[in-house]
Parts: structure tokens; sequence; C-alpha cells
């Protein structure tokens, strides 16, 4: 199993009432799979997402990612898992403003394992290519448009090789052309064999994913 | 993160808001460049002072006739008849040890004439070791030998003011002035010595064997002189130089135990010691207005480190999301702000050697600017960025990456 998440609880204190925002969560997801996580606001499924991208600890639970525990772990260890093992695509994309897309690409292999100047760029230029911006490598996001920001945001998110594809609405801030353009894009990397994770409310951007999965009051239902 | 990458980022971030970074620069670069002109005034202005009191003569120590009770009343100080040129030739030989060389002094005035000029200016009766004492050489010409001193002879070696108000253009060696209507023969100009540390001109003088003033200028019936000028091998034996001149002066002037001294000892190490602390509190003084300063300029790269941090809220959600640690964050900030101040601090540097040299040269002050002034402003400033870099930068580091993410 890729990800192994057991009754995970995440409850947060706001002033005097605490709000639980995961309620015993359980769910597997394996190797290669392209699984949607839905459900309304407030559901918890940001806050499940954000726990599986290892920015958020539980308050209880355990969380196996590649047979490893999670759950305890500090900083240091899960800047270390987010940069090796996940990459995250964001609703709103999150790109370095005025910084080339090459480089904004190129950004996560700066942090943990040493990567050759040449190496790096090289593997740049690849994915940039592979996401059909091999002619905009050195356009800055203001000069992209919201789908193509978002290709930049996948092929950085691949920079690294990372074990799973998190995505946190991906098309929440595209059209519908660009939306099924990112969505579908998603889907040729899970047939390559890349698990992808993504979160959405769309009923039609979740039918591209093999899998659906909803969560309902920090609960997953179905 | 490599170092040399966290350096490119920083250096993009502080070019990207280029007038908010010269602006916060400024602050740094003010209180440098104060550090370094103060310094450097401060210290030329202490070396001046110095040169100028070393310049009175080599290691001097300085007797003079003590005052004289006469029928229960007391004169001044220095109406002492026994003071003698003789105690100063046995200052000279007997405590060799301590003393380098002994001059007498006795002082005048005098009306010179030669031709049509005339001139009215002070005369100097001393001994042939005058040069030694006062650390003067003589520009042209000699200086009077012990012969001339023994038989009074009538010779002079004249100053540099009182050469150019006689002989204009002319040549002085071998031409006979009058001294008080008396012909003396010019042996020599002494060097030019400029003003002296009460700003009197010490180039306005007329030198000659004491015998001769005492003989011919004054038709003095006693031998005593107005001072014995004691030069000693080293500061260092200051104080048991002078105890074994008072020793030796009392024996001579066969003082009983219970009569006071007639004579008066004294030194330089008084004023050099005054002058010195003097312009050492001044340097302090105003080396801690300028310090404060760059405390000012430190406090600005504070305030803009952490406008920045706020304004990048974002962008370190995202590093963070993707793998960089906290530490990477914090090195990323510190860094930025150090860049800030140690290229605030180069220009700094440069504004202040520059800013001094050009006081300097309007006011016609004296300059020192040393290499560890240099040193220590920069390392300062350096520590200025780390300092007030450190807070926002660990302020960053330690934000929640979601927290960041959702910023808006």
């Amino acid at each position: 199993m890729l990800i192994e998440i057991k009754e995970m609880y995440k409850t947060y204190h706001v002033g005097e009432s605490t709000v639980n925002a995961l309620n015993g969560v359980s769910l597997q997801i394996d190797y290669g799979e392209f699984v949607a996580i839905m459900g309304h606001s407030g559901s918890g499924k940001s806050t499940l997402l954000n726990i599986l991208g290892c920015l958020d600890t539980p308050s209880s639970g355990s969380y196996l990612l590649d047979g490893k525990e999670v759950a305890g772990m500090n900083r240091n260890e899960l800047a270390a898992i987010r940069n090796e093992k996940l990459g995250f695509v964001f609703q709103n994309f999150n790109l370095l403003p005025r910084t080339s897309a090459i480089e904004n690409v190129e950004l996560p292999s700066f942090y943990g394992k040493k990567v050759s100047n040449a190496e790096r760029r090289e593997r740049a230029i690849e994915l940039l290519t592979k996401v059909g911006l091999g002619g905009r490598l050195w356009h800055t996001p203001a000069q992209l448009s919201g789908g193509q920001q978002q290709r930049v945001a996948i092929a950085r998110a691949l920079m690294n090789r990372p074990s799973v594809i998190l995505a946190d609405e991906p098309t929440g801030n595209l059209d519908t052309k660009a939306s099924i353009e990112i969505v579908e894009f998603l889907r040729s990397l899970n047939d390559e064999g890349i698990t992808v994770v993504m979160v959405t409310h769309e009923d039609d951007i979740a039918a591209h994913a093999k899998r659906t999965i909803v969560v309902c009051d920090g609960k997953v239902v179905q | 993160m490599s170092f040399l990458m966290i350096f490119k980022v920083a250096l993009r971030a502080i070019w990207r808001n280029k007038v908010r970074s010269a602006l916060t620069a400024l602050g740094i670069i003010v209180g440098i460049a104060a550090v370094i002109a103060v310094i450097a005034i401060g210290q030329g202005a202490s070396t001046q002072m110095q040169n100028s009191i070393s310049g009175m003569g080599h290691n001097l120590v300085m007797v003079f006739p003590g005052s004289l009770s006469s029928g229960g009343a007391r004169l001044g100080a220095g109406m002492s008849t026994t003071l003698t040129a003789e105690d100063g030739e046995r200052i000279a030989s007997e405590i060799s040890h301590y003393v380098l060389a002994v001059c007498p002094m006795i002082n005048s005035q005098a009306q010179v004439m030669y031709m049509a000029n005339n001139w009215a200016t002070s005369v100097n009766g001393v001994g042939p070791d005058f040069t030694v004492v006062r650390k003067w050489d003589v520009g042209e010409g000699s200086f009077f030998t012990d012969a001339d001193v023994k038989s009074g002879r009538r010779v002079v070696v004249i100053g540099q003011t009182v050469a150019t108000n006689l002989f204009g253009s002319e040549n002085p060696l071998g031409k006979t002035i009058r001294v008080r209507n008396m012909p003396f023969k010019v042996l020599g100009v002494m060097a030019k010595k400029g003003s002296n540390a009460m700003g009197q001109d010490q180039d306005d003088i007329l030198i000659m064997p004491y015998t001769t003033v005492r003989r011919v200028l004054q038709n003095s019936i006693f031998n005593n002189v107005n001072m014995l000028m004691v030069s000693l091998h080293s500061l260092d034996d200051l104080k048991a130089a002078k105890a074994e001149i008072e020793s030796l002066l009392r024996m001579r002037h066969r003082l009983g135990k219970n009569k006071a001294d007639d004579f008066d000892v004294r030194d330089m190490t008084e004023v050099v010691d005054s002058v010195t602390s003097i312009s050492r509190m001044m340097t302090i003084l105003l080396g801690v207005v300028a310090s404060i300063s760059l405390v000012v300029g430190g406090i600005g790269i504070m305030n803009i480190m952490l406008v920045s941090v706020t304004e990048r809220t974002k962008e370190i959600g995202l590093r963070m999301a993707i793998g960089a640690r906290p530490v990477d964050i914090l090195v990323q900030f510190l860094l930025e702000s150090i860049v800030l101040s140690c290229v605030g601090g180069l220009i700094g540097v440069a504004c202040g050697v520059g800013g001094a040299l050009i006081v300097g040269n309007i006011q016609k002050w004296p300059i020192l600017i040393t290499e560890s002034s240099i040193a220590i402003s920069f390392t300062f400033s350096a520590l200025v960025g780390i300092f007030f870099g450190f807070y926002p930068a660990w302020r960053a580091s330690r934000l929640n990456p979601i927290d960041c993410l959702r910023y808006e």
C-alpha cells in the first residue's frame, strides 16, 4: 500500500469550542491509483489532504506512507518526505511570481538531495516539454494563461519524481476547457503509473478519477 | 539547498525591490560612513596633537629655578638664581645612564637689524645640544659649537621667520646682523618647525650661545639660567631620572633636610596624558553617536525584513510544501539581511573614507584612516545584519505551511 490511514482524528481548538475536522478516518490508496476526494466545504477533505501531504499532523491515528509511519515525525523529517515523495498541485498554482517557468520547475530540486545543475536543467526542460510548454521555458507566470500556469505547477510537482501527486482543487481557478485539459493530463500521468490524489467538489472532474472517496463530517462515507 | 543558490535567491529578492533595498541599506551606509569618518578625523587629530607635543623636545624633562624667600616675603617662581649651566653639565655627566643631553636656556628679547630691515623677536640663549634636546635640526649652515659657548662669541642661528623678515630672498649665511645694535654673525638657519601646540610661531626666533646672551645682552653678573632642558634616553625612566636630578641638585645647592627645593622639575607626561585622554574621549563619544546611527540602520533592516517576510508568506508556504526545512527558510531570509547590511557596509566604508578625505582636505584637518577601523566597522555591519535579520528570519522559519499557503 502506498497510503494507509487508520482511525485518524484531527481536532482544532477554536477558543472554547473544539472542532473535529477528522473523526476517525481510515483509508487505503494503492500504488498507481487515481483517487478523487469529494465532499462539501467543511467536510474535512482539505484537512485530510493536508495530512496526506504532510503539511499538517493528525491529533491521533496512524499514517503509513510507502510503509513508513509519518504521524509522529518532526518538521524536518516531514519536509524531507514532502520533498522526496510528494508533489503538490494547488488551486491557485502558487508559482513564484516574476520567476521563469523553468526556474519554478527546478525549485524542488534545490532542497533535499544534491543534483548537478546540468541534470536539473535537463529534467526541467524535459518536464516542461512533456506538459506542452517546451516553447515557453522562460516565460514568467504573468505571461502564461491559467491553464499553462497549472501545467507549470504540475511539471514542478513531478520534478523530484514523487510517489504521489496531491492536487488540491487543481481546476478550481480554471475555465471548463482548461479544467478538462488539466484533469486529462493528470489522468495521462496516472496511466504512466503515477499515483494521483485529487480533491475536488466538481462531479464531472471527479469522474475522470478511477475511484472516488466522499468525505462528510470528518468521516469517509464511501 | 546549496549556499550559492540561497545567495542567488537573496540577491534576486533584494534586486526586485531596488528602491526599498537601497533605502534600507542607506541606514547602514550612513551609520558606517559616520563611524569611519569620525574615527578617521578623531585619530588624525589625536596623532597631530601628540606630534606637536613630542615636537617640543626629545623625552623632555625641564628644570626651572624655584621661588625665593626674602625676609619672609616669597617671590614668585623662577626668581631663584641658584640654577646654573654647571648644574646642567653635572646632570649630563653624573646621570648619563638616564640622561641623553642637557641644554641650558636663557630667554631674552631683542630688536634685530639687517641693512634697512628690522624685526623684534625672542632670543633663546642655549647650549650646543639644543638641536638634540629640541629635536630641531639646522636647515642651512651650521649650529654653534662648545667653543663658541665657552668664549661667548657673537654668533647666531636664526629661525625661518626671522630669515624671511630680515633677508627676504637673500642668503643669510655668513652675513652680519645687528642685535641691539651689536654685530652678530649668522652661522645658520634652522629648519622650519611650524607652530607649537599653543599656536605660537616657533620659527620666529634667534638662537645664540647662552653665555653670549648673559654677557652681551643682559650684562648680568649672575650665571643663572632660566631653564635646563634635560633629554632622557627613554620616558620609561622618567620617575627615577627625576628623583636623581632632584637629589643631585639639592646636594649641589647645599639644601639642608628642612629646606625646600629652590628648583622645580617638570615633565610633559601630564600634558601628553591629558591631550591623549581628551582625544580618546572625543573619539569614543563620537563613536558612540555613530554607533547609535548604525543601530538605527539595523532597526530599519529588521523592519524591512519583517515586511518582506509578510509579503512573501505565500512563497514561504510554497517552499515549505516542496520540501524546504525551517532552517532553509531561516538561512534564506538571514542571508538576505546580511547581504543588505554588508553591501550597505561596503558602500558606507567607501563613503566614510571619501567623506573623511574631503572634510580633511577642505578643513585642513589631519586624517588617519586605519585598516582596523575599516575592518571593525565592516564586521560590525555584518553583525548588524545578523542581529537584526535573525528575528524576522526566525519568524519566517516558524510559520505553519498551511497558514502560509492560505495567506492572502
